[in-house]
């Protein structure tokens, strides 16, 4: 690297380079921002086909009985938006982040591996094309939910479980090969004087959600192997009649599973890190204990896997020590609440619309998180497991906590990827309609999945026939509102009132202090840390 | 701005109205029925609670923040940004309130966990969609299918107060004896679930799980299975009558004699032959009752899940064949052996029938003689 700087010709033609036009430019971009750009879009693109399979769900279920998709085609839906939503937007949504913020707030030139990133990214849409066409071979799609517990996805599914195989594989090695970069990049490449402790907590956060998935992301591999030998190669590991267990699948499913709901929630952290103390024109409070509570999360994520099995009949003891394990988890959660709110207390605030969702991520994360707490303990879990309260939980955390997390990034960051301020009216309208529409969405689940009604059933009994009507009109109304947000962002991107360097008024980092829109390459030369 | 909160409460105003229709589902976990399930219940209030204040507290603070520390009321923000004394007490204080949680807690759990010295053993066996229930110490076992109509779930006929949770045969159990579950299953992962008794155990293929309750009041109690197990998952309910002790004998002591007397008449009907409309009449039934869900009531199938049995060359050709899938399954896929599910004359209607409908007309009659004879090959 070093040698580029020295060689002349190499210095010219660095003068000259700038993005390639057209088609090409994209497919073999090594540029850190453009393949930012491609995984944020591609995430888009498949939060609204995995939203439009939410809205296929809804709306079968706005009515008791049958009337819209028969079951099987019902169960595919679930399984595909599970499938979509965690691996089609909500990953690739922060890895586009991470790609277009982490050298520009170390103050490094590009990610480590260019071509490495290329091709993480140009790897997903094969993957996301394998999965979907899945849907139209005869027998449909993966119908086992997005758990694909064996043996429902072994002996029991129809051979679309072999393409879901290989596009999982795919999504895997996307994602290590993005962890990879992350690592290597924030290692090397931090301008001097960048001590560790010295790092944006979203390059912290993201930091160890790399190690999360390195550790991981091969669980996964595995276990989706063994259910490809299993159904074709003779094996038994998940068939007790070949002295294997179905309960082994789950355990090396939750295993990968539960880093993996962290994988989707520590970045989050890291955004609404950087947000609330810009808005609060005041420092983060507990910056260090941030640092410590991530790490505390992400080595607790490895000892409660079996939070999600409680009633598959494990040992007493067994149960005990895992409902204490993920009890404690909500020690160092309750840390970053309060430490957010700290930074808020005696600030000077405004609302901009990255503080809304930030503001809005704390309180409805931390509802997801207190649902999270009661289903942490066990005899109560018998109840709530497999119903819609489970539902409301996730969906509390993944989509008002990662999601709104997705959001309020997006909009802070806009005016330094594109240069130009985005509609403050058109934002505010999109943030209003969302906040409402969620709560009706998925707040009254909480009460149906209390009321006994289990979850993944393409029918249910009458007493669930209103609340499962408003949900559903809540479902619709949230889709719609995302439709607000392409509107912004395509305005934005045309045009808009000239954004300034440092954008926010409170804004601290590296990134406010170069040109909006941000340059091809961020830092040639390295920028002094103070 | 304001006319846009205004907007957003008056659509929310709306929501809420609407949302008052449905007075009739209880809005929070049940309390059950025994003791166990009323300790589920408390300690779930109890965490509830406790999230609320924690929940009140906290978003207290920060929304006194957001309305006191505004830029637009013109105050100059504070620079403190750490604090060790106060980190380690709000460190601490969650420490403990988790102990307070983890004791009762503990003690539920032990107490749910302790199958030993059961009055009454009963087998559970989830099957693709229907649950079987053999009682370990009396010589009767039944399965328990859905008992709503096809018509009701397509919107063709008025759905029933029950909808979706009634069987043809629910479990009885008898008040005030401690009755263990054995749970297992045939095919694929179930879970067994009855909200009044806070009892939801899964079902595994190849391994049986214990669960138990203790029912002080007679009565009627519904549930359904909890894990998904394929196509008709939301399709598979749970019924269990607890009756008195002395109507519990009574009713298994009627139903040990019943099932002996069908055994018998069963053998008797080895000798005798069905005509045809009786043949398709009860063959009828039993392919809506079981085979259906699969095969479809009009007998084409999934295609590429369950395979068409009109025009296949097993239901026009190969009666051995056909016979032998029936009674014993197929292994690695969903076909399930229903020697044990159905009786010989059932084996006999339900095959003699899927060779005679939908334009299948073979005119092969198969009587329950020839089952016997397959059987024992």
């Amino acid at each position: 690297m070093s040698t580029v700087t020295t060689d002349p010709h190499a210095h010219a033609e660095h003068e000259h380079h700038g993005p390639a036009k057209g088609l090409k430019r994209w497919l073999y971009t090594t540029n850190h921002k453009d393949i930012g750009t491609l995984y944020l879009l591609f995430s888009l693109l498949m939060f609204f086909i995995g939203g439009a399979m939410a809205m296929v769900i809804r709306a079968e279920l706005f009515q008791p009985g049958l009337q819209i998709v028969e079951p099987n085609f019902f169960n595919q839906m679930t399984t595909v938006h599970g499938l979509i939503m965690v691996f089609g937007a909500v990953m690739p949504a922060f890895t586009g982040l991470a790609n277009w913020l982490i050298p520009m707030m170390i103050g490094a030139p590009d990610m480590a591996l260019p071509r490495m990133n290329n091709w993480s990214f140009w790897i997903l849409p094969f993957a996301f094309s394998i999965l979907l066409a899945s849907l139209f071979m005869e027998g449909g799609g993966p119908s086992f939910g997005w758990t694909f517990y064996a043996p429902l996805s072994t002996t029991y599914s129809n051979d679309s479980t072999a393409l879901f195989v290989f596009s999982v594989h795919i999504m895997g090695i996307s994602s290590i090969m993005g962890a990879i970069n992350v690592i290597v990049t924030i290692m090397n490449l931090r301008a001097p004087g960048m001590t560790y402790m010295k790092m944006p907590l979203f390059v912290w956060t993201w930091f160890i959600t790399a190690y999360l998935l390195i550790a991981v992301m091969p669980v996964l591999a595995g276990v989706v192997t063994m259910v490809l030998t299993d159904k074709y190669f003779g094996t038994s590991f998940f068939d007790a009649a070949g002295g294997g267990d179905p309960v082994l699948f789950q355990h090396i499913f939750w295993f990968f599973g539960h880093p993996e709901v962290y994988i989707m929630i520590l970045p989050a952290f890291g955004i609404i890190s950087s947000i609330v103390p810009t808005f609060s024109r005041k420092p983060l409070f507990g910056y260090a204990s941030m640092v410590y509570a991530t790490s505390s999360i992400a080595l607790l994520s490895f000892l409660v896997w079996a939070h999600h099995m409680f009633t598959t009949g494990m040992p007493v003891a067994a149960e005990l020590f895992f409902m204490y394990c993920t009890m404690l988890i909500a020690v160092p959660t309750g840390v970053k609440v309060f430490n957010w709110v700290a930074t808020m207390w005696r600030g000077a605030m405004t609302f901009e619309v990255p503080m809304m969702f930030s503001l809005a991520f704390i309180v409805l994360f931390t509802i997801g998180g207190f649902s999270g707490l009661m289903l942490a303990i066990t005899p109560a879990d018998f109840q709530y497991h497999d119903t819609y309260f489970v539902v409301a939980h996730f969906h509390y955390v993944l989509v008002t906590g990662a999601v709104f997390s997705i959001m309020a990034a997006a909009y802070y960051w806009l005016p330094k990827w594109t240069g130009h301020m985005y509609d403050e009216t058109l934002g505010q309208w999109h943030f209003w309609c969302s906040l409402i529409s969620v709560n009706v969405l998925f707040f009254p689940m909480h009460f149906v999945g209390l009321a006994g009604m289990p979850r993944r059933i393409p029918d249910y009994a009458l007493q669930f026939a209103d609340f499962n009507a408003l949900i559903s009109i809540g479902g619709f109304a949230f889709g719609l509102s995302q439709l607000l947000f392409v509107w912004l962002v395509v305005k934005c991107i045309k045009g808009g009132e000239k954004a300034t360097d440092q954008v926010w008024e409170g804004a601290e980092g590296l990134e406010w202090t170069i040109a909006s829109p941000a340059p091809y390459h961020s830092f040639s030369t390295p920028p002094e840390i103070k | 701005m304001a006319r846009t909160s205004y907007l957003c409460w008056s659509l929310l105003t709306f929501l809420l109205a609407f949302s008052t229709q449905s007075a009739e589902m209880p809005l929070n976990m049940t309390q059950g029925v025994t003791e166990i399930s009323q300790q589920v219940y408390h300690l779930h209030m109890k965490i509830f609670y406790i999230c609320c204040a924690i929940g009140v507290a906290v978003f207290g603070v920060m929304f006194w923040s957001i309305i006191h520390h505004r830029k637009s009321k013109g105050v100059e923000p504070a620079q403190f940004h750490e604090s060790t004394k106060v980190e380690l007490l709000w460190t601490a204080i969650p420490v403990i309130i988790l102990i307070i949680m983890a004791i009762p807690a503990t003690q539920t759990l032990i107490a749910m966990e302790d199958t030993s010295e059961a009055d009454v053993s009963i087998l559970i066996t989830g099957s693709q969609w229907k649950w079987h229930y053999k009682y370990m110490d009396h010589k009767v076992e039944y399965f328990s299918l859905l008992a709503t109509t096809r018509q009701q779930i397509d919107n063709k006929l008025q759905k029933g107060e029950n909808y979706l949770l009634e069987v043809d045969r629910p479990l009885v159990i008898p008040t005030g004896k401690k009755v263990r579950f054995l749970v297992t299953s045939d095919d694929v992962i179930h879970s067994w679930w009855v909200p009044a008794f806070a009892v939801k155990k899964d079902a595994n293929p190849g391994f049986i799980n214990e669960a138990w309750t203790r029912v002080d009041q007679p009565g009627i109690y519904r549930g359904q299975c909890a894990e998904l197990c394929g196509k008709d998952h939301g399709f598979m309910p749970v019924v269990v009558i607890a009756k008195e002790q002395a109507d519990f004998e009574q009713w298994i002591a009627q139903e040990a004699a019943t099932q002996a007397a069908a055994k018998d008449a069963e053998l008797k009907l080895l000798a005798m032959n069905m005509s045809k409309e009786e043949l398709m009449t009860l063959g009828e039934k039993t392919y809506m009752g079981y085979c259906a869900a699969c095969h479809q009531p009009n007998g084409m199938g999934i295609p590429g899940v369950f395979p068409a049995l009109k025009g296949s060359k097993m239901a026009l050709e190969d009666l051995p064949a056909h016979i032998d899938i029936v009674l014993n399954g197929k292994t690695g896929t969903s076909m399930q052996a229903f020697a044990k599910q159905l009786t010989l004359s059932e084996i006999a209607a339900v095959v003699t029938y899927e060779r005679n409908a939908w334009d299948n007309n073979t005119g092969d009659l198969v009587q329950a003689a020839d089952i016997a004879k397959a059987q024992s090959k």
